[in-house]
């Protein structure tokens, strides 16, 4: 930290983001710490799956060969880095990255790696449920019994307090399970700046810059409406950097020489995204009304944030839990000119009735047209009968495997046998896909806390990893 | 009362947390946004966006960004991995949400009439043409 600013960067949004980014961010100019987000939704029960299939896995994988670029040139920077990689394995991402510090030439014993875990509740579940702990839907109020037995992953989402101890214990790299995306934001900020879980002022200032770093360049110009055309050499974005200072107000900017834009209008749009009464954002560490927050340009790039506040947390965290819920695929054909549109709906039609006859049994059949109205549904009307082509979509989901699996074998023949002018099958079959849903709950927080773990893993440690 | 397209004054982002879906309204000038609380009322919102919402329309308010956070409930026939939607996840849900028509003064018409399109010069420029007529391509005349 130099000039009293912290600078954490963001390196990436979500799992299958820029793989680049963080390289980028590492080496385009000065940062102390990097943060990456690769948890979504649903993200744990597909890694879950994975670890199943291989108890070494189960976590994000190419964040592995990642550091074995990253490590030589963040130990000799200094920049650590924050990261929820680790997925529902943190301990076998931190020894793979051990291995990969090894490879990269790092001289052992030279690298510290933290572990948070603690986050998972599947093997508690039972235990959780006998002791009146309902997990209870917090849309539908339905208990968690009812599907216990389909139950793929659950996990709660951990606040700042094991990172921030992880990095008073000299870790370099931090690897979570499912830590809530903006603590690793605001966790290296309670660390350097010395904050206090009561400050909840600036607790919440750090939820907002983490709100703004965990969806990487979605920040800096990708994906922005206003004036989108004129955002500059989006082929070089540069991610979102985050100037913190002590009293909580931070700036936004990127690496000069990037592509992209730091903007009122590019932060706005972030700050909005995905938030349900921005006057209670709730986390695990501070409840932040984001509605206080200010934004004023600075130019080039640089937008300071102020304002946030924050009340204190609540009694309970937020589980995340995923389970198997049916099978679905989707399958496409283009129709030609003339009367395109009209030739979908009847081959969407013939489809409609042969998969009936066949008694396959599926909860939904949702026929769209691509090119019209797939996006904007019933605001748009009809197609115009000119339209040179459409694409049919049909997707299927159903409880059984067999029955999906049967529908994507209907798709192809419907070119021989259906309406005329259909092409666009190169692509193959169809993908049959589990379906994973999801399940929000809450549970009280002095029911998982101190199952909540921080181990440093180096070379002592694991003895293995050189 | 001239009407315009809510995409002329205002720009948006939408996305999903489970069976819910929000879309954020952001005035491009400030002097609109009482315009947009006036004119975007949850009721008039639900009736725009019609079958793509099943539940409530929940508004609130962020002044200092001059924007407005819209809840929409039951919005994704089950969510983002459940759903059999193309837009599952709500990400162009804003893009929708744009589309409404909202009766303006004559002034305010004429001073958003080339915002949030682009404009002529960038489609000859990246595309050799296509950038005339926008007006009239948007409500199916043309093809």
């Amino acid at each position: 930290m130099t000039d009293g600013k912290l600078r954490i960067a963001s390196g990436q949004g979500f799992w299958g983001d820029d793989l680049d980014a963080p390289v980028r961010q590492v080496e385009g100019g000065p940062i102390d710490y990097l943060m990456m987000d690769y948890l979504a939704e649903v993200t744990m029960s597909i890694m879950q799956k994975q670890r199943d299939r291989d108890p070494s896995a189960g976590y994000a994988r190419d964040f592995v060969p990642l550091m074995e670029r990253l490590f030589p040139p963040i130990l000799e920077k200094g920049i650590r880095v924050v990261t929820n990689a680790g997925g529902v394995n943190p301990v076998g991402c931190a020894e793979a990255l051990l291995d990969a510090a090894g490879r990269a030439g790092v001289p052992a014993g030279d690298v510290r790696v933290g572990m948070v875990t603690g986050d998972n509740l599947v093997p508690r579940l039972e235990e959780l449920l006998e002791g009146g702990h309902e997990l209870a839907h917090m849309e539908t109020g339905e208990s968690l019994a009812g599907i216990l037995d389909r139950i793929r992953s659950a996990n709660v989402y951990m606040g700042a307090e094991p990172i921030v101890r992880a990095l008073e214990r000299g870790a370099q790299v931090i690897v979570t399970g499912r830590s809530a995306d903006a603590a690793l934001t605001y966790a290296p900020m309670i660390h350097e700046f010395g904050w206090s879980f009561q400050d909840h002022h600036r607790l919440a200032a750090g939820v907002v810059a983490g709100h703004i770093n965990e969806c990487g360049a979605q920040t800096s110009g990708g994906n922005t409406l206003d004036e989108w055309w004129t955002v500059p050499d989006l082929a070089r974005v540069g991610f979102p950097v985050v100037e913190a200072e002590a009293s909580g107000d931070f700036v936004v900017t990127k690496h000069p020489g990037t592509g992209g834009r730091v903007s009122r209008s590019t932060v706005a749009e972030q700050i909005v995204y995905e938030v349900g009464d921005p006057g209670a954002y709730i986390t695990p560490d501070v409840v932040a009304d984001f509605t206080a927050v200010q934004l004023r340009e600075e130019g080039g790039d640089r937008v300071r944030v102020f304002g946030a506040r924050g009340r204190p947390r609540t009694d309970f965290l937020k589980v995340s839990a995923a389970y198997s819920a049916g099978y679905k695929a989707v399958g496409t054909l283009v129709y030609a000119w003339p009367d395109a549109p009209l030739k979908a709906r009847m081959a969407e039609r013939v489809l409609r009735e042969r998969l009936d006859r066949l008694g396959l049994g599926f909860d939904e059949i949702r026929g769209e047209l691509v090119g019209w109205s797939s996006t904007h549904g019933p605001l748009v009307g009809n197609p115009p009968p000119d339209i040179p082509e459409v694409q049919l979509r049909v997707a299927v989901r159903g409880p059984d495997r067999r029955a999906v699996e049967r529908f994507t074998r209907e798709i192809a023949p419907l070119v021989l046998t259906g309406p005329p002018s259909a092409t666009g099958f190169a692509g193959g079959r169809p993908r049959v896909q589990e379906v994973m849903a999801y399940w929000p709950a809450l549970i009280r927080r002095e029911v998982v806390e101190p199952h909540l773990r921080v181990e440093i893993l180096d070379e002592s440690s694991y003895p293995g990893g050189s | 009362m001239p009407s315009v397209q809510l995409v002329r004054l205002a720009h948006a982002r939408s996305g999903d947390k489970g069976n819910l879906a929000n879309v954020g309204v952001i005035a491009y000038d400030p002097a609109h946004f009482p315009l947009l609380r006036e004119l975007l009322t949850p009721d008039r919102v639900k009736a725009h966006l019609g079958e793509l919402v099943d539940g409530p329309v929940e508004r609130y308010e962020l002044p200092h960004l001059h924007a407005l956070n819209f809840v929409l409930h039951d919005a994704l026939e089950g969510g983002g991995t459940v759903s059999l939607m193309t837009d599952a996840q709500a990400k162009v849900l804003a893009n929708a949400f744009l589309r409404m028509e909202v009766e303006v003064s004559r002034e305010v018409a004429d001073a958003v009439r080339d915002r949030g399109r682009a404009p002529e010069e960038v489609w000859k420029r990246e595309m050799g043409g296509g950038g005339e007529g926008r007006e009239g391509r948007e409500k199916g005349e043309g093809w």
